[in-house]
């Protein structure tokens, strides 16, 4: 629908008074995919470090996952923001040209580093042994050739070559975890620098958007990892999803401490904008926010995943409360970028009255192209699982033979 | 001698660096002397401000109007550059305030006029802020400020990623929905630059708009300043506006 058209229907809904600029909602769902889509990357990754630098074995079994959900995720983040600018074709100018002073134009450079710098080469150095392998033993010669692109024409895989890529790797990964950190921890900096919006502003605002990130992240790669045992009708390694559980456990209690802290501080100092914000809480956001960030997303997983710590539940019963605590908190970080993005753009800055948004379902930001992003990083994950399997290695022998 | 030498010199250099640790310690206690920063004019040529009567105002919308027009700013109720806001105070309580399009078509009729208090008209506009957010925030540095201290927006390197728009703390920005890019008050930079006035001063029938040079301390936008009581609007952003407001209640946001 026209945006103007938009605009007059949205008119009589306004409550109370707001400034005439302020009826159009500026940021839409795109901007809510966003920090979603960021944040799983950074929470695969997190999970992936776990096992690199903090020598977590038991969650050995996702390590690869984790970098590869990472990896999908993170080549679908910048579309939503694209797709969003008045001007797309003039997107670039964000690196040629950026603004030192602003918070979003360092999003470019950050993005590039973790992609460039980090995820891409600690995937490659991950899997170039089996690259190389597989550059000689795959019988499919399209696929051949591929690995053999991705070789980057090194073949070399003696034990003293492997051991320097496992060093690098490390090296990498111990530079990723704060990569992964900032690029997250910036996003929330983009609202969090707003002075304007009282929603927005807070120096927690990095802190809560990377904890929910971890959340959301070990969530997604546990959900996935399950699925893809099903799929591949292979037993789950509970001892992986034992620990998932508990870390997933941590980063939901972490995240939703701090997003307590933030209200309740809110609530007690009561500064001039306490009267709108509780409106909007109790109005506008309570469904979004107290039934499904805060009940359904955060209390629900918190509860399950601490029983499955206090009682001696089957292997079954684990399996469904983590698929089930995965799935809920997944939905109430979507919801609380929701509360957050839209949230923030409901009130006026006047803080006497409130806007409306109707998510339409079609249109450049409509739900279906919402819903694309969304569905877009399994695709490209499902390519990047047939391209590099996390679950299989090629025998040198096999390797051997092809090559005599 | 040679030892004594470099004794001297460890001495000295040991004095100078507890002198410049001491120094940097105490330094903090003499910034209060610095509280008050210069102007931002101080130096230039030329630096607009803009002044505001709120007792002046009777609110006939003729600035918004003129300002759509001279400027092509979009027809429709939800863009504007500049606007007049009608407060109404009332007894025991209550605050009600509208702009219907912006105050171009005038206002509902008051209702129960026996409990209302107090009513005025606030005209609002680009705050030209000191320290503008929406210049800090801007990506690609398609919005910056002006030698003489007007913010503008270079319509032809605007990506129109809005974050501007949600930086401003006054709503007076909006995203073009032709142009596709972000649009404002630019205090009609087109014909202040060349001696006139800008379109919503111009037409302004009780003078309660009022543009001026702040470099020129006989200017009377200077003088208006020297003389009388002013507020800014949300002083506690921290943007120091340079459009200030007479006679204004603490209600207006």
């Amino acid at each position: 629908m026209d945006t103007i058209q938009m605009l007059y229907e949205a008119l009589p809904k306004v409550a109370g008074y707001i400034y005439p600029n302020e009826l159009e909602l500026q940021w839409s769902v795109l901007i809510v995919l966003y920090p979603y889509i960021t944040g799983l990357v950074a929470g695969a990754f997190i999970l992936a470090s776990l096992e690199r630098v903090f020598n977590v074995t038991e969650v050995k079994p996702t390590y690869r996952l984790s970098l590869l959900v990472a990896l999908a995720f993170l080549l679908v983040a910048p579309i939503p923001l694209n797709l969003h600018l008045g001007h797309p074709e003039r997107g670039f100018e964000i690196f040629f040209t950026p603004n030192k002073t602003s918070a979003m134009a360092m999003f470019g450079f950050v993005y590039l580093w973790y992609l460039l710098a980090v995820l891409l080469l600690e995937i490659w150095l991950d899997y170039r042994k089996d690259i190389v392998l597989w550059s000689q033993c795959e019988p499919f010669w399209p696929k051949r050739m591929v690995y053999k692109l991705m070789t980057l024409g090194v073949s070399n895989i003696s034990e003293r070559s492997l051991s320097i890529d496992d060093k690098l790797g490390r090296a990498i990964t111990v530079i990723g975890l704060p990569s992964a950190v900032l690029l997250h921890g910036y996003v929330g900096f983009i609202f969090g620098s707003v002075k304007a919006n009282p929603w927005w502003s807070t120096p927690l605002m990095p802190v809560i958007f990377l904890f929910s990130a971890m959340a959301s992240g070990i969530a997604g790669v546990l959900l996935i990892y399950m699925g893809l045992c099903k799929f591949r009708k292979v037993l789950i390694d509970i001892k992986c999803v034992d620990t998932i559980g508990k870390y997933l456990l941590s980063a939901i209690v972490v995240a939703f401490s701090l997003e307590m802290l933030e209200l309740i501080q809110m609530a007690y100092e009561a500064e001039e904008h306490f009267d709108i914000i509780t409106l909007l809480i109790e109005g506008r956001l309570f469904i979004s926010m107290i039934c499904i960030q805060i009940l359904m997303g955060s209390v629900t997983p918190m509860l399950l995943l601490g029983s499955a710590q206090v009682f001696r539940f089957s292997e079954m019963t684990r399996k469904v409360i983590y698929g089930l605590s995965a799935t809920l908190s997944l939905i109430g970080i979507l919801a609380m970028r929701w509360n957050v993005v839209i949230g923030g753009q409901f009130f006026s800055k006047s803080l006497l009255g409130f806007t409306t948004y109707k998510l339409e379902l079609i249109g450049r930001e409509g739900a279906l192209v919402g819903a694309a992003i969304l569905v877009l990083p399994f695709l490209i994950l499902a390519g990047l699982l047939y391209l590099l399997p996390p679950w299989d290695h090629c025998s040198p022998t096999a390797a051997d033979r092809s090559s005599k | 001698m040679k030892n004594l030498n470099r004794r001297q010199f460890l001495k000295f250099a040991s004095v100078t660096a507890l002198a410049a640790a001491l120094q940097t310690l105490v330094s903090p206690l003499a910034a209060a002397e610095k509280f008050f920063r210069e102007p931002p004019w101080k130096g230039k040529k030329k630096y607009w401000g803009f002044a505001v009567d709120i007792d002046k105002c009777i609110g006939c919308g003729r600035c918004a109007k003129a300002c759509k027009t001279e400027n092509d700013v979009p027809k429709e109720p939800f863009f504007f550059r500049t606007w007049v806001e009608r407060y109404i105070l009332r007894r025991p309580a209550g605050l009600e305030v509208t702009s219907p399009n912006g105050g171009i078509d005038g206002y509902p009729a008051l209702t129960s006029p026996e409990t209302i208090t107090k009513t005025f008209f606030v005209p609002k506009l680009c705050n030209l802020c000191d320290s503008p957010p929406c210049v800090q925030s801007c990506p690609v540095g398609a919005t910056f400020k002006s030698e003489d201290g007007v913010v503008l927006v270079d319509r032809k390197w605007c990506v129109g990623c809005r974050y501007c728009i949600q930086a401003c703390p006054y709503g007076v920005r909006y995203l073009h929905p032709v142009l596709h890019v972000a649009d404002k008050c630019t205090l009609c930079y087109h014909r202040i630059s060349r001696g006139l006035r800008p379109a919503c001063v111009e037409v302004c029938p009780t003078g309660a708009r009022m543009h001026g040079d702040l470099s020129d301390p006989n200017s009377p936008l200077s003088k208006l300043r020297d003389t009388s009581h002013y507020q800014t609007l949300k002083p506690h952003m921290g943007t120091r506006p340079n459009l200030v407001y007479l006679n204004m209640d603490q209600e207006v946001r």
